[in-house]
């Protein structure tokens, strides 16, 4: 079983970084959760912000009313208690999100095909029949980094990032599969579109997902993914 | 909204952002930070206006903005002198003064430093995002006008009208930096620093750092020695204001406010929030200094500057 190794490491006047594992592992979740939960409940109103990843968490806390010394020491109490969090991936919230895989919105639909003898379908069909956890939220609002992608579906980021990557674009990067929430510019290889709104910041929920979600895609054709409200504007049309 | 004055955008320069002391509890989502790169300068001009901390302050890079009043306010100015002046009169920084309607207030070009914050007093008034006002333009947060937007002509600024404000009109001396010194940034050693090469680590205090011209509200890139580590790339964690990282081109890059949330190169330390505001006046070829601080007397000495605020 993963057990922790915690280690303190001073990030600045405000904050400790938790480390806790050095691998990237699915059960880190189930620890990293429980770490979360007892910050908040520990440390209160000094509590300012906790930013969760693969093997850590960033505690920051404001510096007025907790000393760093003491907040090392709580932390250590924190985590000589710590247990994980019982049928963690069982309990996580399961999230479904359609995907339009075409190649008019995943240019790199083709280059992975190589691996299946050219075969596209196959792609998909491997790509939808995993179900993925959120590891880290990150490089923008409410961008996921999804762990679980099948060895099949492995690929490195394109040697030439590009400039802007529409929203909602799907992509796979290294053992890591994401969705974009909004345009920007990336370096992964793009296999699809979702209409989802993966960020909007009037809900009471801005960001669709959470570290330790479980999701799966769910491959829908062209009229369906515009039903949905998707925008099929090609990447050809992008200039991207 | 009658209660409501606003000041006039004539011209907006190459960017000023409306910033409240920072957007707080959404780093998990992915969410940055924001709010003033000069923290130093913000919260004075904040003070000098009568405002309790946290009000919303603009933050000008680089001037080029000129603003008519459309009533009688009381405004503060405080951080780089970037050749402001009231109606054609020169108007120098750190302190308060009155704008009646009608007059302009237009700021040419950095005499010295990079950013200006400009406080009225009441605060200026916007809808907040995600909890705060602050103005990210890459992740459409916050401003004037939401979203993001940073300050354009015709636009209006509105705030509540207050003062005078109590308290002093201008900055005691020792406050205000001198932006053309060589500054000595304090860095709380820690993260990955036991990894850098010794000779790496005695060249980062040891010699001078120039401010590379790469350098805007994410981070600041320094020029120097080739800092060595043995550890090329992390598993991405979340990173801290002040955060120095070093990509495997041994060149540090200081991350500030708009920074990422999470990333995954070696850290030598980080900067201690008032270094963050010392640097973000730096211009481009500026030289500085990196001096290691004890993370205690780091805290002592922010939380003294702060109670000031209180």
């Amino acid at each position: 079983m993963n057990r922790p190794n915690p280690r303190l490491e001073s990030a600045g006047l405000d904050g400790w970084l938790v480390r806790l594992f050095d691998e990237i592992d699915e059960a880190n979740l189930a620890w990293l959760e429980a770490l979360m939960a007892a910050c908040e409940a520990r440390l209160g109103e000094s509590l300012i912000d906790l930013v969760p990843s693969y093997t850590t968490l960033l505690v920051c806390f404001d510096p007025l009313r907790l000393e760093g010394g003491e907040a090392r020491r709580r932390l250590l109490a924190i985590l000589a208690e710590l247990r994980p969090r019982e049928n963690d991936a069982e309990s996580a919230p399961l999230k479904t999100l359609p995907v339009w895989y075409d190649e008019a919105v995943g240019p790199e639909l083709v280059r992975l095909a190589e691996g299946f003898d050219g075969d596209i379908a196959a792609v998909v069909r491997a790509h939808t029949q995993a179900e993925y956890r959120v590891f880290a939220l990150g490089f923008a609002p409410g961008f996921a980094f999804m762990g679980g992608l099948p060895a099949s579906l492995e690929a490195p980021r394109l040697a030439t990032p590009r400039r802007r990557v529409p929203a909602g674009s799907v992509a796979v990067a290294g053992r890591q599969t994401a969705a974009y929430p909004t345009a920007s510019p990336g370096g992964w290889n793009l296999l699809g579109r979702t209409p989802v709104t993966l960020f909007d910041r009037q809900r009471e929920h801005p960001s669709l997902l959470a570290v330790g979600d479980r999701v799966r895609f769910e491959a829908v054709d062209r009229e369906t993914f515009i039903e949905l409200g998707g925008d099929p504007t090609l990447m050809a049309e992008e200039g991207a | 909204m009658s209660e409501l004055a606003s000041l006039r955008v004539e011209r907006a320069g190459p960017l000023a952002l409306l910033q409240d002391a920072g957007r707080f509890g959404v780093r998990r989502l992915g969410v940055t930070q924001g709010g003033p790169v000069d923290l130093h300068a913000w919260a004075w001009a904040n003070r000098l206006a009568g405002n309790p901390w946290g009000a919303a302050a603009l933050e000008i890079t680089l001037g080029g903005l000129t603003l008519v009043a459309r009533r009688d306010a009381w405004l503060a100015l405080a951080g780089a002198d970037l050749g402001a002046t009231l109606d054609g009169e020169p108007l120098p920084p750190w302190r308060r003064f009155r704008l009646g309607a009608g007059q302009r207030l237009a700021f040419a070009t950095p005499q010295a430093g990079l950013r200006a914050y400009l406080a009225v007093a009441g605060g200026f008034n916007a809808e907040p995002e995600l909890g705060s006002l602050a103005c990210v333009v890459r992740e459409g947060l916050g401003g004037h006008r939401g979203q993001g937007r940073a300050l354009a002509a015709g636009d209006a600024l509105a705030f509540r009208p207050g003062g005078p404000a109590e308290g002093p009109a201008e900055a005691p001396l020792a406050v205000r930096p001198d932006y053309r010194a060589e500054p000595r940034l304090a860095l709380i050693p820690g993260a990955q620093i036991a990894a850098f090469r010794g000779s790496s680590l005695f060249a980062a205090f040891h010699h001078p750092w120039r401010v590379d011209a790469r350098a805007d509200r994410m981070g600041v890139r320094l020029t120097g020695p080739r800092l060595e580590c043995a550890i090329d790339s992390l598993v991405s964690e979340g990173i801290g204001l002040g955060a120095v990282q070093v990509p495997p081109d041994g060149q540090p890059i200081v991350l500030l406010n708009d920074r990422q949330t999470i990333g995954g190169y070696p850290r030598l330390g980080s900067l201690t929030p008032l270094a963050c505001a010392r640097l973000a006046q730096c211009q481009p070829g500026q030289r500085l200094w990196l001096r290691p601080q004890g993370r205690e007397a780091a805290q002592a000495e922010f939380v003294r500057w702060r109670r000031e605020f209180e």
